[in-house]
Formats: C-alpha cells, sequence, structure tokens
C-alpha cells in the first residue's frame, strides 16, 4: 500500500498547474471563487480553450481526440481544476452523449458531433425526465411517431439544465407505446432550434435560471438523428447512466470550499475571537475536514482500481451519496458561519452586475443561494435513495 | 498510488485468518471469555509461532520490522474474531520500548518479540478521562533505584502482562518508566471489561522502577505510544465494522417477516447501504493514519491519528447500534456475534480518546487554521 503519487503523477501535476496558471483567465477564476453565477460566455470560453488541446474531453480515448489519459492523471486534473477555482465542464455533449455516440452511433454522426462537443460549437442537453417520469424514468411518455423520413416528436421534458443555451438535446422518446415500458423507447438526437420547441425557464428557490421546461408539439426530427436501433434507447440511456466517473464525488471542490469555509469563519467573530477558535463550531469544520479526508482517499481507492483496469461500478454510487452530503454540509456550515447575514440577497452583485453587495459582506452575499443550489445534488443525477437501491442490489447482494 | 496489499501481506492475512477461523470461533472465544484467566496460553504460543510479536519489533532486536500497514493487516482480523488475548497490549509495548530505544527497552523488546513477556502500557489513571498528561503518579530516585508511588487503571491485560510501561511524575516531568509485574510493592486488581477483554488497576507503593530512556524520553514520546495504540485500535475496528456488516447483511437475509426475508424492505436495505459507507470512510480514514503514522512531521502525524479515531468512533457507533438494531431482538441477547462487535466497537469508541477529544485534538494542530492552501 502507498497513498503518494509517483514522481510522474507529481510532474502531470505540475504541468497541469503551471497550464491552469498560466490559462485560465483571472476574471472567471474569482467568478468562480466568489460562488458568483457564470454566463453562458463563461461556460463557453472556457471549454473552447481547453478543447484546443483536447482537455476539454480528458476521459475520450485518443482516437477522438482525448489526451489519452489514464484515471489517476484524470483525478489529478480534476482535482487541479477544482483547486484553481476553474469552471467545470458540462458534462452533457463530453460526458453524456458522446460515450453514448462512441459506442451506439453511426458513423456519420459520430463524424459530426464528436469534434462539436469536443470544441464546444454544438452546446447540448438532456431530455431525460418529465413530470411524471424522475427516478421512475423509464415511464416516460414523449412520444415519437415515424413519418416517412423523420420522427414527430409531441410531449414535453422537464429539469432540462442550461437548455436555454442549448443547440442539441439528446432525448429518450417512446416510439411503441404497446411494448413494456423499457422496450418502446428510442434515443433522438434533436435540434433545439427545429420548429415546435419552446423552451420555458424554471425558477429555482435561489432565483436563478439553470433548469428548464422543453415542450414538443409536432416537431419533425430526421430518421438520420436515430441513434443505434429503434426501441433499444432504453439499453444506451443505461450505458449513460452506467458511464459514472470517479469525478462525480468532486473533492477537489469540497477540498477548495473547505478553505473558504475557514477563511470566512476566521473573519467571522464570537464574542470578539474568530468562530473558527470557537470550540462548538471548529469541532463542527474539524468533522467535515476529516469526512473529507476520507472521502479523498475512498476516491483514491477506486481510481486506483479504475488504473488497474476494473470500472468504477456501483462504487460510484457510493462517491455520489458521500461526494453530495459533503458538499451539502459545507454549504449548511458556511451559512451557519455568516449568522444572520444569510438573509442577504442581491442577483445583481451575484450577476456581476454590481461591483459589491448591497446588503452586508460580499464574501457572505452568495451563501445563502448557494446552500438553497445545492439542495439539488442529492435529488440529481439519480437520488440519493436511487443510488442507495444500486448498492443495495449491486454491492450488498439484498 | 497503490492500496493493495503485498503478497506477503496477504499470505500473513490468510494464514492468520485460517487459525482464527478453526481454533478462535465464537463459541471457543467466549469460553475463553468465561474462564477464570481470560486468555487462553494456547493462542498466545500459536500467535508467536505465527510471527505476531515479533512482527512490529525490529529485524535487529529479532522482529520482521512490520509497519502500520502490516499490522493493520493483523488487527482487522483480531477484531474480525473479537480476539480477547493481550496482544494489542504487548504490541503498543514494543513500540514503545522501539521508540524508547536504549539498551534495557532493547533486551525487554527481544523478549517480547520472542513472545518470551507480555507487555501493557499503563495510559490510564483514576478521573483522567481522555487526558494522557492527566498524571498523579509519581517518580523518586533514591542512590540509582528509582521508586513509584500512584495509581494506575483501566490498565489493558495489566495483570497479563510481565512488564509494564509506566508513565510517571519526575519532578514534575513526564518520564516512563519498566516496572515488573513481579517486582513487589504493587497491588493488581484484575477484572473483566464488559467488552470480554481484561483490564486492571495497578497500585503502587515504594514500587521498583527502571526508568526507560533519559529526560528526552517525556510527554511527546507518551504521546506517540498513544497515537500508535490509537491507530491499531482503529484498525481492529475496521475490521469489526466489516464482520458486523456482513453478518448483519446475512442476518436480515435469512430472517422472514410478513413472508418475505426482511431484506427486501427498502428502509432497511438503506440503512445497511449507510452502515457499509461508514465501514469503507473509516477504513479509508485508517489507511490513511497508517501512511502518516511513520512520517517526520509529528504534527502529519497527530492530524491523522485524530483524524482516524474521530472517523471511526463515529463509524463504530452508528454500524454498531444500527446492527444491533436490524438483529431486532436476537441483536439485544448477549448470545450473537453481533452482540459481542457492538460492544468491542463501543470500547475501542471510548479508548484513548473518544469522538470529541480527537475533533478538539484535530482542530488544535496548526493545520486546522492553516487557510493558505
Amino acid at each position: 500500500m502507498d497513498l503518494n503519487y509517483s514522481p510522474a503523477d507529481n510532474a502531470f501535476r505540475a504541468d497541469i498547474c503551471a497550464w491552469l496558471d498560466a490559462n485560465l483567465p483571472q476574471a472567471l477564476r474569482t467568478k468562480v471563487l466568489d460562488h458568483k453565477r457564470l454566463s453562458r460566455d463563461d461556460y463557453a470560453s472556457w471549454h473552447k480553450l481547453l478543447g484546443t488541446r483536447g482537455w476539454s474531453v480528458v476521459a475520450w480515448p485518443k482516437e477522438f481526440g482525448g489526451p489519452g489519459w489514464n484515471a489517476t492523471q484524470r483525478h489529478i486534473w480534476d482535482e487541479e481544476c477544482a483547486r484553481i477555482g476553474a469552471p467545470g465542464v458540462l458534462p452533457f455533449g463530453v460526458s453524456m452523449v458522446a460515450p453514448v455516440l462512441m459506442k451506439y452511433g453511426s458513423d456519420a454522426q459520430k463524424a459530426r458531433y464528436l469534434p462539436r462537443i469536443l470544441d464546444g460549437t454544438d452546446w447540448w442537453c438532456q431530455g431525460y425526465s418529465e413530470p411524471g417520469s424522475g427516478s421512475d424514468l423509464a415511464s416516460l411518455r414523449t412520444r415519437a411517431e415515424r413519418q416517412g423520413d423523420h420522427y414527430l416528436v409531441n410531449g414535453q421534458k422537464t429539469w432540462t439544465t442550461l437548455g436555454q443555451f442549448a443547440d442539441m438535446m439528446f432525448c429518450l422518446v417512446r416510439t411503441d407505446s404497446g411494448a413494456k415500458k423499457q422496450e418502446g423507447i428510442s434515443f433522438l438526437l434533436i435540434d433545439m432550434k427545429t420548429p415546435g420547441i419552446t423552451v420555458r425557464p424554471i425558477i429555482t428557490l435561489d432565483e436563478d435560471h439553470e433548469v428548464n421546461e422543453v415542450f414538443f408539439e409536432d416537431v419533425k426530427v430526421p430518421m438520420e438523428n436515430l441513434v443505434g436501433e429503434e426501441n433499444r434507447g432504453w439499453t444506451y440511456a443505461k450505458y449513460l447512466l452506467g458511464h459514472e466517473r470517479t469525478g462525480i464525488a468532486r473533492v477537489g471542490q469540497s477540498k477548495r470550499e473547505l478553505v473558504f469555509l475557514k477563511r470566512l469563519a476566521t473573519d467571522q467573530k464570537k464574542g470578539g475571537a474568530s468562530l473558527l477558535k470557537d470550540p462548538v463550531f471548529a469541532a463542527k469544520i474539524a468533522a467535515l475536514e476529516i469526512e473529507i479526508m476520507a472521502l479523498e482517499v475512498t476516491v483514491q481507492r477506486v481510481v486506483a482500481s479504475e488504473a488497474n483496469g476494473r470500472g468504477p461500478g456501483p462504487e460510484a454510487s457510493m462517491l455520489k451519496i458521500k461526494g453530495t452530503e459533503v458538499q451539502q454540509a459545507l454549504t449548511e456550515l458556511m451559512v451557519e458561519a455568516i449568522g444572520p447575514q444569510a438573509a442577504a440577497f442581491d442577483p445583481e452583485y451575484l450577476e456581476g452586475e454590481r461591483e459589491h453587495s448591497l446588503a452586508g459582506d460580499d464574501d457572505a452575499a452568495p451563501l445563502a443561494a448557494y446552500y438553497f443550489n445545492f439542495r439539488k445534488t442529492s435529488i440529481y443525477g439519480g437520488s440519493n435513495e436511487i443510488q442507495k437501491n444500486i448498492i443495495a442490489q449491486m454491492i450488498l447482494g439484498l | 498510488m497503490d492500496f493493495n496489499f503485498t503478497d506477503e501481506q496477504q499470505q500473513f492475512r490468510d494464514a492468520l485468518r485460517r487459525y482464527l477461523d478453526k481454533e478462535y470461533t465464537f463459541d471457543a472465544r467466549q469460553k475463553i471469555v468465561a474462564s477464570r484467566e481470560g486468555v487462553d496460553a494456547k493462542h498466545w504460543t500459536a500467535f508467536t509461532e505465527l510471527g505476531l510479536t515479533a512482527l512490529p519489533a525490529p529485524q535487529a532486536r529479532g522482529g520482521f520490522d512490520g509497519g502500520p500497514v502490516d499490522m493493520l493487516v493483523v488487527m482487522q482480523e483480531l477484531g474480525r474474531a473479537l480476539v480477547v488475548e493481550p496482544y494489542w497490549s504487548t504490541a503498543v509495548g514494543i513500540e514503545a520500548l522501539r521508540l524508547v530505544g536504549d539498551q534495557y527497552a532493547n533486551a525487554l523488546l527481544e523478549r517480547a518479540a520472542a513472545g518470551e513477556i507480555k507487555l501493557a502500557v499503563a495510559f490510564h489513571e483514576p478521573h483522567a478521562r481522555h487526558d494522557l498528561f492527566s498524571i498523579a503518579t509519581t517518580a523518586q530516585i533514591q542512590g540509582d533505584q528509582f521508586t513509584l508511588n500512584g495509581e494506575k487503571s483501566l490498565v489493558q491485560h495489566g495483570a497479563q502482562a510481565d512488564v509494564w510501561i509506566v508513565p510517571a511524575r519526575l519532578n514534575g516531568e513526564v518520564a516512563l518508566f519498566a516496572v515488573a509485574r513481579d517486582s513487589g510493592n504493587v497491588a493488581i486488581t484484575e477484572y473483566r471489561t464488559i467488552d470480554g477483554q481484561r483490564a486492571a488497576s495497578l497500585k503502587f507503593t515504594g514500587t521498583p522502577a527502571t526508568r526507560l530512556g533519559n529526560a528526552q524520553t517525556g510527554a511527546a514520546t507518551l504521546e506517540h505510544i498513544a497515537d500508535y495504540a490509537t491507530f491499531l485500535l482503529c484498525a481492529e475496528a475496521v475490521g469489526v465494522l466489516d464482520a458486523l456488516n456482513h453478518a448483519t447483511v446475512e442476518y436480515t437475509k435469512e430472517r422472514k417477516q410478513f413472508g418475505t426475508p426482511i431484506a427486501r424492505f427498502q428502509a432497511l436495505q438503506h440503512r445497511m447501504v449507510e452502515m457499509l459507507i461508514h465501514a469503507e470512510q473509516a477504513r479509508s480514514i485508517t489507511y490513511l493514519a497508517a501512511a502518516r503514522y511513520t512520517s517526520n512531521d509529528a504534527d502529519e502525524r497527530r492530524r491523522a491519528i485524530s483524524a482516524a479515531k474521530a472517523r471511526v468512533g463515529q463509524a463504530a457507533r452508528f454500524v454498531g447500534q444500527q446492527a444491533v438494531q436490524l438483529h431486532g431482538g436476537m441483536g439485544v441477547t448477549n448470545e450473537v456475534a453481533a452482540a459481542h462487535w457492538f460492544k468491542r466497537l463501543s470500547i475501542i469508541e471510548t479508548t484513548l480518546g473518544d469522538v470529541d477529544h480527537h475533533l478538539e485534538r484535530f482542530a488544535s494542530l496548526p493545520g486546522f487554521a492553516d487557510t493558505n492552501v
């Protein structure tokens, strides 16, 4: 057993750090570190820059333009991006639809879409959830009927993250309503500019516009946009859901936020002394820091087994649960740390339209919204309860 | 990064497990616990033959130079089998003597490595709670002979040990002494603890003692020894957590209510997943403690050990309590192994610092307030 990184890994890390230091725009970095809201351009410009080196698609095989990094290197990359405060690369194109296209897509689909995902030409969104189909995804009702050389799509998707910016959607639709619910589903690629598509914002409890409802009314989707075979979509969807990565725990982000939390607690005063010195609050931070230390090793254990050729499998569910619990606990303690200042809310400041918050300290202003926003993490990507079902079945054999 | 055990470690583990599975069954263990001696010399001989006493000792003293990871492998197995022999106390004593490293300590170490003597470190005094340095026992020197006066309590396997390593105040400063059990002027009160182990109170009245080390061998050495002892407890607890989780899953698959195995109930499934996650987090932080114990930076060692004990303590409480809950009525009887794993976990939790103690220690170390990362 050796918990240290190899000299080669350390050299790799040094190279990554140097590149990030030199290339991540300071303004963007500050936005991320200050918990401000990112614009479409913030994500797109960073993705484009990474794309020039193939670093927007670090998990892709070399033949499709990936850098050919191993699991440990990808883990180091995630960690360093998080540590410095780089925006995340959105998963919808890069790590959701792309692996499906690589495995099941036609040559034409691969040739058209993969390069455009790599360089950020197309912004993808996910068309999975429906108003009546959350964790029970296979109950979806959006239907597609074949009419000559195209499908006619009618129905509704929801929780479509950043769909307001999307060029393309990968979408699960029902193509056979007579079959068992998993067997009549197909996987379509839909151009978001097609007539009949309406995107409506859903404003979340932090008053942000991150998710949407998408309505389809007689939307024509060409046959060539069917991935794989008709009615086999559930297989592809499951493949996508099983394509989880160890990055799901987001330990790098949590380590960064822990340092932020400590700075915050250092500045906050209780009885004239730093809140970080308060035994009750310090014990809470200590317990959380220890949880993060343990989680980092748990992730490294999974990464190491991945590097030995074993996929993360159901262990990814454990990382998702513990990772999101830690993320949420951090935001809780941030809100506790600022006390009554949590009430302050200044959307203009969060959007970068005002330099300083109207209400209270700048570092405190985004935190309540951040806390509310992060309640999503234990719900999205397969709720933590669903993850527990997976572990119960796959690991415990229950 | 590599999280595999070496072939040697795996062979060592397999040999120990084979022995324990055959000779140290739950029923056999219960008989030992109920016996007057509370330990069984037959097993001590077997442990020595398997190399357990030599493992933590330096090669120059007839040992195998086993590091924390080797000891982790052993302690997990001992936890799994709920071993009540005086191994932990002796292994901690061996590490104490190794850290002292003078001629007298080395001579004792050789005998301990060979299995000829058993050791115990007297960490605790009455009413000291978790404070290692709350030491009222004093040492006096007359000519070149030290004598001790004072009382040590809850000394694990204190009555089984041939030599005690005793911290005492010498001119106000912490110093370490070796005391032979047969040196006279010691009152030993032995008893069984609720987890089936043995402990003793030792009352010293002008008891002859030999000083270990020199003026440099003081509070910091004692803390270092306690960190080792704490690490071994964490490793033992990881073995217990695994065994208890396994037993709980198996029990719920067999136990039927409402015409179906209770393992089918989602409320129970989710609980067992939470128990599993606790065990995995406990394992991870114990690995980290194993890696950092040998750090040259004492604060790095302290930080990792306290992190491990605090995290393992939380896992111990959750998994222990929930395992009993999921075993239902059977869980609160003294007949099932689960109850004994629970008791052992609970006592590990309160030994050498509980969760609160180690959270406080963790938060007091220099690394905690460092925000220039």
